[in-house]
């Protein structure tokens, strides 16, 4: 058994503790909201956060998530300034990458809270969008950011 | 707030799932007016299809068009509310179910979204479905009233009695709408009365996409479902000769090893064994005739027969005879390769199947295909099939497959192991899985005047039919020429008297299929690129060459002139910068893309700025043309710069994005985008960004370089200036 805090919860799964965690969080413990992509960390769909870090999902055995906070996009409230801006930029299409691209600015916002245009092109290459969001994620990032300086979350 | 309705299969098993107060029937519909009325208590008003009014007063819009990203669960509802003057924010958007009332105007029985038809194909349709709704609750509150109808009116979401200040609630009329006719005629709107159409609207899925909560095709769930991953063969039309299954079964989690006609299936209790049982699977298998195939060998065979003359798809004139008594002529030979879709969603299928009946969860892009194969193979009859619409991940023309690939095989896999079960496809499996962008090769030449203006165009195409052998030759394939491989060379658009375009359409084992823009996807690269040629060898302009030779095409004109306009065409640019210029109708569109690039000493093109002007009639969401334009001109970039699928051996050499790379944002241009404001019928959008970029990049490249290129995709860092 192997003891997970995700999103403030404790979950026991009973799993060999080489699963990556996507696949815990998606067939075990039910949360859909982080997605596959390509497996090798290539694209940044299944980004969640580990005590705090961006970290690709599907490369991290669960193991080594145990005893660690992970959170997930279901576990990013509804009224962060990154998913505000999202929302308010309207930056998804199909969607399918945009919990990587929202989780990644999370963890990209509170390491650096006032990103140049460099630190957005470098730290969000990460994450790719076939749908080609790129433009507006940036926007987005921008206006959260100008949110969270100004009054951080609400 | 409006939300999107994915009907699962939990809801339907609770009857009804209780949403917003109002009860809502899974796929019950198209309802029959004995049928308006759900279970129980609540009352519901389903004027036609597309519709269904509650008396709580939420409107739930069917869609029958799949989403994908390109906005039509936003822009569809729009049709509707424009003409039923409903509260906006009381919208639903449901999934159609399948069924003969969904089926798309334009293409036949056939339910699906594709070839950027969606907003003009209902137009339309969703307009008068709306406008009959809204009539029907007037007539009823007339009747209630005592009043005349005409004296009556509709305003988000009630109907409104001027004179005597009364007003009932779209929900409150619904059980007694719901007993009326519909109207045989409906006068719709004028344009200059549009209140939603030509506005800029938020997409109703956005907030489910960005909660996490949205469900695609992966991430349904049935009771007991299992889930399955593939082990297909290394070799198109390859065939399992042997397999040994012990390995894999000891594996924790692997419930079985089935084998179905695509392969052998590893049944597991989630994805994690299901890859892992597939991994530890010993296969041999029977190669086949392909196991020889290899890029290199196609382009030799392509290049000898784009020398030969193909299947005539345009003549005019005496193209040969002309550019043999020109005073220059000038040829070249262009290619581009095979491409993948790679939906960022990787391909998935859910499938229940029982003794008389089967459910499908699935991001199809093709509902009525996908529905008879399924039934086919399950060996049950059509009605008793029932696909479930999820979103999808991406499209692209990948889930559009007339042989239903994905679909066909999760349904031999549920009979095979009588259980859910989900089958989910890997990057690796995805990017192998064939069904690509065909690989082109183009054999063109001009004839010169004195003044270097073209007096003849040749062009042989050589490269497979997507449409061959499927249920579309009769539509797509004329005399021998399909369509698909011509269109945007057959038609192009520039004044030469005498053209000549044939085909060659060789049967190679690859699988290919439509892939965003289709045939343009080639076509504008050599058309675009050859004219810039022909511009550079008459040392002129290659945008006032292009205005020269459009003296029939004013809308390709329109765009061209104001892409050029906010490009600052001809301004000073940064020392190692230059632009390049296309222009190209496609799905009822035009677009021109103005790039300016820059080649460092290492040869490293970046690509700074697109301009992208598009006329695509009149629009109905704004907000969707500047996102699907932004979205053209990324994917079309990642194929010119990066995109090859390649063989030897008769296997695929790519696998995931390390080897078929996308776009990522250190690379993505800033791109504008205007609309032409037109009063026109509205046109596609979703297609039509992809063509023109990667001739614009490539005629920029030239422009700072000298050097033109031919052969897609550019390379990473490949070019040496
Ligand atoms: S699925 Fe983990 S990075 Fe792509
Ligand atoms: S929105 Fe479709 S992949 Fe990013």
């Amino acid at each position: 058994m192997i003891s997970l805090v995700i999103n403030g919860k404790r979950h026991m799964v009973d799993v060999s503790p080489d699963t990556p965690l996507l696949w815990v969080i998606r067939d075990h413990i039910g949360l859909t909201g982080t997605k596959f992509g390509c497996g090798m960390a290539q694209c940044g769909a299944c980004t969640v956060l580990i005590n705090g870090k961006a970290e690709r999902s599907c490369q991290t055995p669960v193991r080594d998530a145990q005893g660690k906070k992970i959170t997930t996009i279901e576990g990013v409230s509804e009224t962060h300034p990154v998913k505000k801006a999202w929302i308010s930029e309207e930056v998804p299409q199909c969607g399918y990458c945009q919990s990587g691209q929202i989780m990644q600015t999370v963890a990209l916002l509170k390491s650096n809270p006032r990103p140049t245009e460099g630190d957005i092109d470098e730290l969000m290459s990460g994450c790719i969008c076939r749908c080609g969001t790129y433009q507006r994620i940036r926007r987005a990032i921008r206006t959260a950011a100008g949110v969270a300086a100004k009054g951080g979350k609400k | 707030m409006s939300r999107i309705i994915n009907i699962s299969r939990r809801d339907l098993l609770k009857t009804g799932a209780v949403l917003g107060g109002g009860l809502i029937l899974g796929f019950s519909l198209p309802v029959p007016k004995s049928a308006l009325a759900g279970p129980g208590k609540a009352k519901s008003f389903a004027p036609n299809a597309f519709i269904r009014i509650g008396d709580d007063d939420i409107v739930t819009i069917i869609v029958n068009k799949s989403e994908m990203g390109q906005g039509v669960y936003t822009s569809l509802p729009m049709l509707i509310a424009e003409e039923l003057e409903c509260d906006w924010t009381k919208i639903r958007v449901e999934s159609a179910p399948v069924a003969p009332e969904y089926n798309h105007t334009e293409w036949g029985p056939v339910q699906g979204t594709g070839g950027s038809s969606s907003i003009r194909s209902t137009w339309n349709q969703f307009r008068k479905a709306g406008a009959a709704a809204r009539l029907m609750l007037i007539e009823a509150a007339a009747d209630s009233w005592k009043v005349d109808e005409g004296s009556c009116r509709a305003d988000k979401g009630y109907v409104i009695h001027d004179r005597s200040g009364k007003r009932l609630s779209f929900g409150a009329l619904a059980e007694k709408a719901s007993i009326l006719d519909p109207p045989k005629e409906v006068v719709l709107k004028k344009p200059a009365d549009f209140k939603i159409i030509g506005k800029a609207t938020k997409r109703l899925d956005t907030p489910e996409k960005v909660s996490g909560r949205a469900v695609f095709g992966i991430d349904a769930k049935v009771k007991g479902m299992l889930t399955a991953v593939v082990a297909r063969p290394p070799v198109f039309g390859g065939k399992v000769k042997t397999f040994d299954p012990e390995k894999t079964r000891k594996i924790a989690g692997v419930k079985e090893v089935v084998q179905v006609p695509s392969g052998i299936a590893v049944v597991a209790t989630g994805f994690w064994p299901a890859l892992n049982g597939r991994e530890a699977l010993e296969v041999e298998w029977e190669e086949g005739e392909n196991a020889g195939l290899s890029t290199e060998r196609l382009r030799s065979r392509y290049a000898n027969l784009s020398m030969t003359p193909g299947v005539v798809a345009k003549k005019e004139g005496d193209a040969s005879g002309a550019i043999a008594k020109s005073v220059r002529q000038i040829s070249a030979e262009y290619e581009v390769p095979y491409l993948a879709h790679a939906t960022m969603e990787p391909l998935n299928c859910l499938v229940d199947l029982r003794e008389d009946r089967c459910e499908i969860w699935t991001g199809t892009q093709f509902q009525t295909i996908d529905r008879n194969a399924a039934a086919a193979a399950a060996g049950l009859k059509q009605e008793q099939v029932k696909i479930h619409t999820t979103l999808l991940g991406g499209g692209f023309g990948r889930r559009a497959n007339p042989r239903s690939d994905f679909v066909v095989e999760a349904v031999h896999v549920a009979k095979a192991v009588k259980q859910p079960v989900k089958v989910v496809w890997t990057r690796e499996d995805d990017i192998r899985g064939g069904y690509y962008r065909p690989m082109w090769y183009d054999r063109i030449s001009a004839g010169l005047d004195s003044h270097g203006m073209p007096v003849a165009w040749q062009h042989t195409i050589v490269g497979q039919s997507i449409i061959k052998g499927t249920i579309f030759e009769k539509g797509f394939i004329k005399n021998g020429v399909d369509g698909t491989s011509v269109e945007g060379a057959s038609n192009m658009p520039y004044d030469v008297p005498n053209i000549s375009v044939d085909l060659h359409s060789p049967d190679i084992g690859v699988p290919v299929l439509w892939w965003r823009s289709v045939g343009h996807s080639h076509t504008a690269f050599v058309v675009e690129s050859f004219i810039d040629e022909l511009a550079h060898a008459a040392a002129k302009d290659p945008y006032e060459f292009r205005m020269s030779l459009l003296h029939k095409h004013p809308r390709h004109k329109a765009v061209l002139e104001l892409a050029a306009q906010k490009a600052g065409w001809g301004s000073p640019l940064p020392n190692g910068h230059g632009r390049g210029i296309a222009v190209h109708e496609s799905f009822g569109s035009f677009v021109a893309q103005v790039a300016e690039v820059s080649v460092s000493n290492k040869g490293e093109v970046r690509v700074h700025k697109v301009v992208c002007v598009i006329d695509c009639g009149r629009t109905v969401n704004p907000d969707t043309v500047y996102a699907q334009m932004e979205s053209g001109v990324v994917f079309g970039l990642s194929a010119a710069l990066f995109g090859a699928i390649t063989f030897k051996d008769g296997r695929v050499l790519q696998s995931n994005f390390h080897d078929y790379p996308m776009v990522r944002m250190k690379q993505m241009p800033k791109v504008e985008v205007y609309i032409i404001p037109s009063e026109e019928t509205p046109q596609g959008v979703g297609e039509p960004g992809v063509p023109p970029i990667a001739p614009a990049v490539c005629n920029a490249i030239f422009a700072v370089t000298g050097k033109r290129i031919r052969s897609l995709p550019v390379g990473v860092g490949g070019l040496q200036a």
